[in-house]
């Protein structure tokens, strides 16, 4: 009989027990729970030909929703590489009464069901909710425009750039920060040139998450986005909306897009983070 | 350019908890083109002084003592750390990690205002002329994380010296490194020193270096300074007890005078000192060792160990009248002479001994015994 | 000390759009959840918590979310003990997959279960001939929920226990421990916070998925109607304060969340102090 231990060709003999255990269980569920499943995309996609998945995922309707979600994301991500940066800045280089709270209050948006999100801001920002009003005079509508889009977007994945930021910023240490004053910067050059570009990997990689995880948004966005076909439908929307015409062909056809897109930007962006760790922290080159 | 402190002190927390003194009021004076160290173990102060004297830390402001400090003719006390025209060097380098070595040369001269920011031409020529001085020029595109800990340390003095500081202040600038780089370094900055011709000021806790490297050493202690002079005078005339235990190893004699005669168990010494109990203090180069007691020093030792140590023995000496053990270092010739054994008994004879009354006075240094 | 940053003027300026930009996006939803919710009154609240088809969303919501703590704890403990106590070829990849719910959307995450086990699936196919249904039924709420939290209790924990090395174990093994014993008397009290906390996340997660969910459930009401997908029920339905009603109870469990994480890192930073 074949033990697992040799299957993975390692050596019998390890100090810790428990090897042959937590590798079956976590083996096992690797594969019943996160690959199997994938196995059936690839399986209802096998039927079709290149030509038919193509027509699939260039019509019309679904191109629109791939420049509405990416245009959305983008902007959420931006805006939130911006507010992140401001909150991580805040939260660890000063004090001041309400902090703490504060700083709990940033993960709210990974804490509330996106459902929740989504309800709730569809109602701020509706023509006579709170916000509406507010916005009214300025002739700025969100709700049912792709600015709502974003706005779900960017609450969404708030905690993304914050939480990715905040300790590469409390791990810098005084001196940097010294030595870039006694060598006479000011304080925005020392920012741009000193503090930015120590935070820079951080921050794409928080923003790239942030991106990533717009791109896959759903519960947030359906209710305040209007999903006008060609204005404001996202693309996991369209991947509901072909499942609800038992269109599971395009629906996976369309969902196979999603995912590689997804898989391909958080491959990158692990690279790109791994590029810079080296140069940090040794490694010739 | 010479710098001049006035009622410097420095208190840290807030009034009413927990309150601590880093510093007491102190002045001092250093003189253009001064290498001085400040000596001091940890917590006595003396890297507060250095930050205060960068403009890293503010002094605190009595309003009875009004507190100054000037560089030259230019009083800096009000002035901002980035406007003092200072070269800081950190222990742990704080080097720009993202920055190639000759970025982070070139960031001073880089991050002037474009008015007074010399030509990109002229900036390199700067920085390269730096890296040369530091021997890091064929380093030029490493970055920090490629270089070894001295490596980096050089390339933190050469940014440090790239706007042409009036005065260079370094903290600890050796602390992180191995003994024979730290060597290696002292004797280098002292070379650099010597040629360029700044005011220097260097925090140290090792009593060896700042002997070695400075023209006057400030030796502190709980915020205070003890004794500033030169490491001569330092070394043979000390302040008081604090700066003497400071700079070197010290044996001990407690005994009881009577009539001259200073005893302690079956050890005997003549001393002019007045009847009572008295605390003598050795170093160990003051002690020699003989076959036989002198009329005026009876101390009967035992050897218990035995350590060659460069151009001297080190000894360690026990008796039963001594409560810890001395030490002493003697000659390679004596040390053949007496032909010096584990286990062996010999008479220690003082050449010199020291006495340090209650605080802060000068010591009572004796005459020569031998 | 001097820092970047510290002018009176900056900071003020600093904090203050801080402060107003967090209140305007972040505290008046949470906010505006419970006004809605109150705004007709709190017995108007009440009888719609306490409505038959809320209870049986909050009953299958807690009866999901039950059933998924102890499946991913196992699976978390497993994976973060495997990877961080042994080296093996494939240990990165593994590392690697286990991301692959954070990146995947929802929706996609209830498609592929949808394909896999409805009835036209590959293996939905031969349940349904033996009469067994898991799509829009309960199983398969519990199949997509467990998928999309697994990550969490392990993402906590390996951190941890790649930081805290295995010392500890190696040690306890010198003297004689060995398999449960040495997780329960050496691991799992160095651990227990972060597992705390890998199991809060996971709640939450559980209680409030709604993508994933809502593909595979077929929102049956009093059937197969979690919490979240009443929401949606109501919202649809123009019943504004029935839906913040249900909202509201989903936002308590995100405040309990919050509050949590909070006192665990606050228990942690005075335990470094």
């Amino acid at each position: 009989m074949i033990t697992l231990a040799q299957m993975t060709g390692s050596t019998p003999k390890r100090v810790l027990p428990g090897f042959g255990l937590s590798l079956g269980i976590s083996l096992t569920f690797v594969s019943l729970v996160l690959l199997l499943p994938m196995t059936s995309l690839v399986g209802q996609l096998s039927g079709l030909s290149l030509a038919e998945y193509w027509a699939i995922i260039t019509e019309g309707r679904v191109v629109a929703s791939y420049v509405v979600t990416v245009g959305a994301a983008a902007v959420a991500a931006l805006v939130n590489a911006a507010f992140g940066l401001l909150m991580a800045w805040v939260l660890v280089r000063y004090e001041f009464p309400g902090k703490r709270l504060l700083d709990a209050l940033m993960d709210l948006p990974f804490a509330l069901p996106t459902a929740v999100a989504g309800i709730t801001l569809a109602t701020l920002y509706s023509s006579n909710g709170w916000m509406g009003q507010l916005l009214a005079p300025t002739g700025l509508q969100v709700a049912y425009t792709w600015v709502g889009i974003a706005l779900a977007m960017a609450f969404t994945s708030i905690p993304f750039v914050v939480r990715t930021v905040q300790p590469i910023l409390e791990d810098m240490p005084v001196q940097v920060d010294e030595a870039a004053l006694t060598l006479g910067a000011s304080d925005g050059t020392a920012f741009r040139r000193v503090i930015l570009p120590h935070l820079w990997p951080a921050l794409v990689t928080g923003t790239g998450l942030a991106f990533v995880r717009s791109l896959g948004e759903f519960g947030a966005i359906i209710f305040i986005a209007g999903n006008t076909p060609y204005e404001t439908e996202i693309t996991s929307l369209m991947i509901f909306v072909k499942l609800q015409e038992y269109d599971y062909v395009g629906a996976s056809a369309i969902a196979s897009v999603v995912l590689a897109t997804s898989l391909v930007l958080l491959l990158a962006i692990n690279l790109w983070q791994g590029r810079f760790i080296k140069r940090l922290h040794g490694g010739k080159g | 350019m010479s710098i001049r402190l006035k009622n410097i002190a420095k208190t840290y927390g807030k009034a009413g908890r927990g309150v601590s003194r880093a510093l007491e009021p102190l002045d001092l004076d250093i003189h253009e083109g001064e290498l001085i160290g400040l000596l001091g173990p940890s917590g006595s102060g003396k890297t507060t002084l250095l930050r205060i004297i960068a403009g890293l830390e503010a002094a605190d402001t009595m309003s009875d003592r009004p507190s100054s400090i000037h560089f030259g003719d230019r009083d800096v006390t009000h002035l901002h750390v980035r406007d003092r025209r200072i070269g800081f060097v950190f222990q742990h380098y704080a080097l720009f990690m993202h920055m190639s070595v000759f970025d982070n040369v070139a960031f001073g001269l880089t991050a002037l205002p474009r008015k007074q920011r010399p030509s990109s031409g002229e900036i390199r020529a700067r920085v390269q002329r730096l890296l040369e001085m530091v021997q890091l020029e064929s380093l030029a595109n490493r970055y920090p994380a490629q270089l070894s800990g001295g490596q980096q340390q050089r390339v933190s003095l050469a940014r440090a010296l790239a706007l042409r500081p009036d005065v260079l202040l370094l903290d600890e600038p050796f602390g992180a490194l191995d003994a024979k780089v730290r060597q290696e370094l002292r004797r280098w900055l002292r070379h650099l020193h010597d040629e360029l011709n700044f005011t220097s000021v260097f925090v140290t806790h090792d009593q060896e270096e700042a002997l070695e490297l400075s023209d006057r050493v400030v030796v502190m202690s709980n915020g205070r300074i003890e004794q500033i002079d030169s490491p001569e005078v330092l070394y043979r005339s000390p302040a008081n007890r604090f700066v003497f235990e400071f700079l070197g190893d010290v044996n001990r004699l407690e005994g009881h005078v009577h009539d001259g005669t200073l005893t302690c168990g079956d050890a005997r010494l003549d001393v002019d000192l007045d009847e009572g109990s008295h605390e003598l203090l050795l170093r160990p180069h003051e002690i020699k060792l003989d076959e036989h007691p002198t009329e005026l020093a009876h101390l009967p030792v035992t050897i218990t160990a035995i350590a060659p140590v460069g151009a001297e023995v080190r000894v360690e000496l026990e008796a039963d009248w001594l409560a810890e053990p001395w030490l002493a270092t003697i000659r390679h010739a004596d040390f053949e002479r007496l032909r010096i054994k584990r286990g062996q008994r010999l008479y220690a004879i003082p050449r010199q001994w020291h006495q340090f009354p209650a605080a802060n006075q000068r010591s009572i240094a004796s005459e020569t015994m031998s | 000390m001097h820092r970047i940053g510290d002018a009176p003027k900056v900071r003020r300026a600093l904090v203050s759009a801080a402060v107003i930009l967090s209140a305007l996006f972040l505290l008046l939803p949470l906010v505006a959840i419970f006004a809605q919710a109150f705004s007709a009154g709190a017995d108007v609240f009440w009888r719609n918590i306490t409505q038959p088809d809320t209870l049986s969303a909050i009953g299958l919501t807690l009866f999901i979310t039950v059933l998924t703590i102890p499946v991913n704890l196992v699976f978390g403990v497993a994976l973060a003990w495997l990877v961080t106590r042994f080296r093996f070829p494939g240990r990165r990849l593994l590392q690697t997959l286990i991301d692959i719910p954070f990146a995947v959307s929802p929706v996609v995450a209830g498609l592929v279960y949808l394909l896999l086990y409805g009835r036209n699936g590959w293996i939905g196919g031969w349940l349904d001939t033996h009469d067994i249904q898991l799509m829009f039924a309960w199983p398969g709420i519990l199949m997509v929920t467990i998928f999309v939290t697994c990550p969490f209790v392990a993402r906590e924990l390996i951190p941890l226990m790649q930081a805290q090395g295995s010392r500890d174990e190696e040690a306890a093994v010198t003297l004689g421990a060995s398999g449960w014993t040495l997780f329960r008397r050496v691991t799992l009290p160095n651990i227990r916070w972060a597992l705390l906390y890998g199991v809060i996340l996971t709640n939450a997660r559980a209680v409030g998925e709604f993508g994933a969910v809502s593909v595979v459930s077929g929102a049956i009401r009093g059937q197969t109607n979690t919490l979240p997908l009443h929401v949606e029920l109501l919202y649809q339905d123009y019943n504004t304060v029935g839906a913040f009603a249900s909202a509201s109870l989903l936002a308590l469990i995100a405040l309990l969340t919050l509050a949590t994480k909070a006192g665990l890192e606050w228990r942690a930073a005075r335990r470094e102090a």
